[in-house]
């Protein structure tokens, strides 16, 4: 049998400890010099306009909610799913979503035009308004996943952590799927209206999720010295390549169908072919960096071997994630709605029928910025003050069984 | 005997306070005087001591009413009160809310209440728009 | 292309219907048009409520619509205190200034036939922005006008995203000199308001007026649950399409002529 490892906070007392919060703490700063800045003068001071109304900051704050939810997984698989090996990594995977998700919230919030109004939109719910649903499901999501640590931390609640956390695992899933639906609600935008979205979130999260999750495993373990086994570390990365792979298959069913129908075509040659910047994030950012190049490295064994190189992979993931979002949001905003089928317009004072540009300012880029320093704040914090992380997540304290192949 | 100390915590009490006393007249807000009298009776459009207590209440109570149900009545409309109780200075200019002159923030300053009407309401009387006339 | 004004179905009127039972829906029906006609004869007393007894609509014959003629634009603009008129937002790049009425002219790709038009809130009866509001601070009156209640409006832009005709504007600076029925401020959105204000004390909006006024009377505004109104009998004689039909937003601005 094999023992229990001890789980230990970590000493951070190290320089290298100290400036990595100094760091983070300057781009928090940083950030809510940014909120200052937007909130005192108006969004005019940022490229977002009346075509594009969602920019960087929602471009971040998508992309850390929908990393949350799947930076739980580790735990769900754990947990729900029983699978011993993942035991010791249940209490990061919990933290790291939580952490996200804060980071996240936090530049929604601080993106509104009216941040000051939040309690309205903390007391009051138009219950048909998927967007006040969602307020509901993180809201639920910080509770629960909260009770499903203590379970883990306390040793006399062991026995109800299952509940915990297949309860935490359907949560998630719904968050997802109402996160996606934000958009999947859009109908008159032909970027969104696909039924499609809702899956295609799920898939991204799980994705997104454990990318953030390898690395920050990686870089908290490398930092405190601590050994992650081969049998853990390649279980974790054949899991990415999975994740990368059926992503990137889900968003070829999703072009795929767009151009089957008709009225979907032209946002699709947008997209796919003539879009600019657009078409690059797609084919450039979202597929080769954050789609192929991954999974060159991950299932290539000579390049498999190398953790640098396994880290850089899930980088890319991140990377090409954010890509893939921009090309959501912003692209799906950028490409003109069809008023009036048939007909091209002329004239208008306000770029009907056009495409429009977006020029991201630092402002509205550091706020989005600051939203993922929190999260990594965070984590570095907790981590310190509580015992988040496994002593050793070394081959023979984690499945004394495992054959490096 | 008195002690040194007690003189001079004393004396250093009266020097702290000096400014204080000496602005006694200036405690209270000198809130500008409404160009007429709603009603002879209580002065404005209620009893004045019900409107300094609670407008806060008929004003939010009247903008419900009149955003949601489009219910337009006077009595207890911000544009009204404006119309009313911001007048113009010496150079015949209207005072900004903020502006210790103006009626609202006359108040507003010395009790550091903060209200975010003016953040979208004009602060200033205006004249009100001519109506269309009536095609059906 | 010509769909009939669904007058019946607002929620609210669902809603009535399911809280009264059968005998809302039966009364409804059995209000003669004569009376519903002396009924809105006389103009609102300022202290009643807007009712679904009536339904604001605003019908466009584009034939009439003079090419390059911005009129309603800018009586739009000087009724409530937005684009030229409004000095105090000048620091917004012209992208991110609001728009409440638009010009557009369109081409048809086979035939090259021009035309012009007015773009402006559609006035939906089943309006996406309300739908997506978190706070509630979008609404539709029980007459069917559109409204944003900037008091509890956070500015978090949903409504924009939703709504099919770009039809609104969020207020990226501060505003100074704001027309008294028309209050806009910093970080919260706006749209057009059918004029509200003018209808509540029985008048026309200021676009159609300053059409009228131009002499090319290419706008209606009525009720089109008063079969008697100009505008309903102008609908029922020659029709009038809703833009972006397929979504089912029966919209309370129609248009003729659009072909
Ligand atoms: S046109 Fe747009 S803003 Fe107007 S009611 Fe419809 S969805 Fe709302
Ligand atoms: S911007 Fe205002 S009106 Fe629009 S959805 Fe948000 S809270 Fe509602």
């Amino acid at each position: 049998m094999k023992k229990n490892i001890p789980f230990i906070a970590i000493e951070g007392r190290s320089s290298g400890y100290y400036s990595l919060l100094a760091l983070l703490g300057a781009f928090i700063l940083a950030s809510l010099g940014a909120f200052y800045y937007m909130e005192h003068h108006g969004h005019y001071v940022t490229g977002m306009d009346n075509q594009i109304v969602w920019g960087m900051p929602h471009v971040f704050a998508v992309f850390l909610i929908v990393a949350a939810s799947g930076a739980l997984n580790v735990a769900s698989i754990s947990s729900a799913f029983n699978k011993k090996a993942y035991k010791p990594l249940a209490r990061l995977s919990g933290l790291l979503a939580l952490a996200l998700l804060a980071g996240g919230l936090m530049i929604l919030v601080l993106d509104l035009g009216r941040p000051e109004r939040l309690v309205i939109a903390m007391t009051y719910y138009n219950l048909k308004s998927i967007f006040a649903w969602n307020m509901l499901l993180y809201n639920g999501f910080f509770a629960i996943v909260i009770v499903y640590i203590w379970t883990m931390m306390q040793r006399n609640l062991g026995q109800y952590t299952r509940a915990a956390g297949i309860a935490a695992f359907i949560w998630r899933l719904a968050l997802t799927t109402g996160t996606g639906s934000i958009f999947g609600f859009l109908v008159a935008r032909q970027g969104y209206d696909a039924a499609i979205m809702a899956p295609m979130f799920i898939l991204m999260s799980f994705s997104f999720g454990l990318a953030v999750f390898l690395l920050v495993l990686m870089a908290s373990y490398s930092w405190t010295e601590r050994p992650i086994g081969d049998a853990i570390f390649n279980r974790l990365k054949n899991l990415l390549g999975i994740f990368v792979a059926s992503v990137l298959f889900i968003v070829a069913i999703y072009h795929l169908t767009n151009l089957y129908e008709a009225q979907h075509q032209g946002f699709e040659a947008f997209i796919l072919l003539n879009g600019g910047i657009y078409t690059q994030m797609f084919w450039i950012g979202q597929v080769m960096i954050g789609g192929i190049i991954p999974l060159i490295i991950f299932y290539t064994p000579s390049l498999a071997k190398s953790r640098g190189l396994v880290g850089l992979g899930a980088l890319l993931v991140i990377i090409g994630g954010l890509a893939q979002v921009y090309g959501i949001i912003i692209g799906g905003q950028a490409y003109p709605m069809t008023l009036f089928p048939g007909k091209e317009v002329i004239e208008t004072t306000f770029a009907d029928g056009a495409i429009a540009s977006y020029t991201p300012t630092l402002a509205e880029t550091l706020l989005g910025l600051g939203g993922v320093a929190v999260a990594l704040f965070l984590v570095a914090f907790c981590v310190k003050i509580m015992n988040f992380l496994p002593a050793s997540l070394a081959d023979k304290d984690v499945d004394p069984h495992y054959k490096a192949s | 005997m008195l002690s040194h100390k007690t003189i001079i915590s004393t004396l250093l009490s009266i020097l702290l306070f000096l400014p204080v006393f000496a602005q006694a007249d200036n405690l209270m807000p000198t809130v500008p005087k409404a160009k007429a009298k709603a009603n002879p009776e209580t002065l404005c459009v209620r009893d004045v001591k019900v409107m300094r207590t609670n407008h806060m209440e008929f004003l939010m109570h009247q903008r419900d009413e009149t955003m949601r149900k489009g219910i337009r009545t006077k009595k207890d409309s911000l544009a009204e009160c404006i119309t009313c109780h911001v007048s113009k200075d010496d150079e015949g200019k209207f005072a900004s809310y903020g502006d210790d002159e103006h009626f609202c923030s006359s108040c507003h300053n010395y009790a550091a209440v903060k209200i975010d009407c003016f953040d979208c309401h004009n602060d200033k009387p205006t004249a009100a728009s001519k109506t269309g006339s009536t095609v059906k | 292309m010509t769909q009939p004004v669904n007058t019946n179905e607002t929620k609210t009127d669902l809603y009535r219907r399911q809280f009264l039972g059968k005998t809302a829906a039966a009364a409804g029906f059995a209000l003669a048009p004569g009376m519903l006609l002396t009924e809105i004869a006389h103009a609102k007393p300022a202290d009643e409520a807007v009712s679904t007894k009536n339904r604001w609509g605003l019908l466009i014959n584009t034939n009439k619509c003079a090419s390059g003629c911005t009129a309603c634009v800018t009586a739009c603009q000087v009724e409530n205190g937005w684009g030229e008129i409004n000095k105090s937002e000048e620091l917004s790049r012209a992208s991110q200034k609001a728009v409440w009425i638009r010009k557009v002219k369109l081409k048809d790709k086979q035939t090259g036939h021009v035309q012009s038009l007015p773009l402006l809130c559609q006035h939906c009866e089943k309006p996406p922005c309300v739908d997506v509001c978190p706070t509630g601070a979008s609404f539709k009156r029980e007459d069917g006008i559109v409204l944003v209640d900037k008091h509890i409006c956070i500015g978090c832009r949903y409504c924009m995203m939703a709504c099919p005709y770009k039809a609104r504007s969020f207020i990226h600076e501060t505003i100074k000199n704001q027309k008294v029925h028309a209050p806009r401020g910093k970080g919260t959105v706006e749209s057009c308001t059918m004029c509200a204000h003018r209808v509540d004390n029985d008048g026309i909006p200021a676009c159609v007026e300053a059409c009228n006024a131009e002499g090319h009377q290419a706008m209606y505004f009525g009720d089109l649950k008063d079969s008697n109104s100009v505008i309903s009998k102008e609908l029922a004689k020659n029709g009038g399409q809703q833009l972006r039909a397929d979504l089912d937003l029966n919209t309370g601005v129609r248009y003729q002529g659009i072909k």
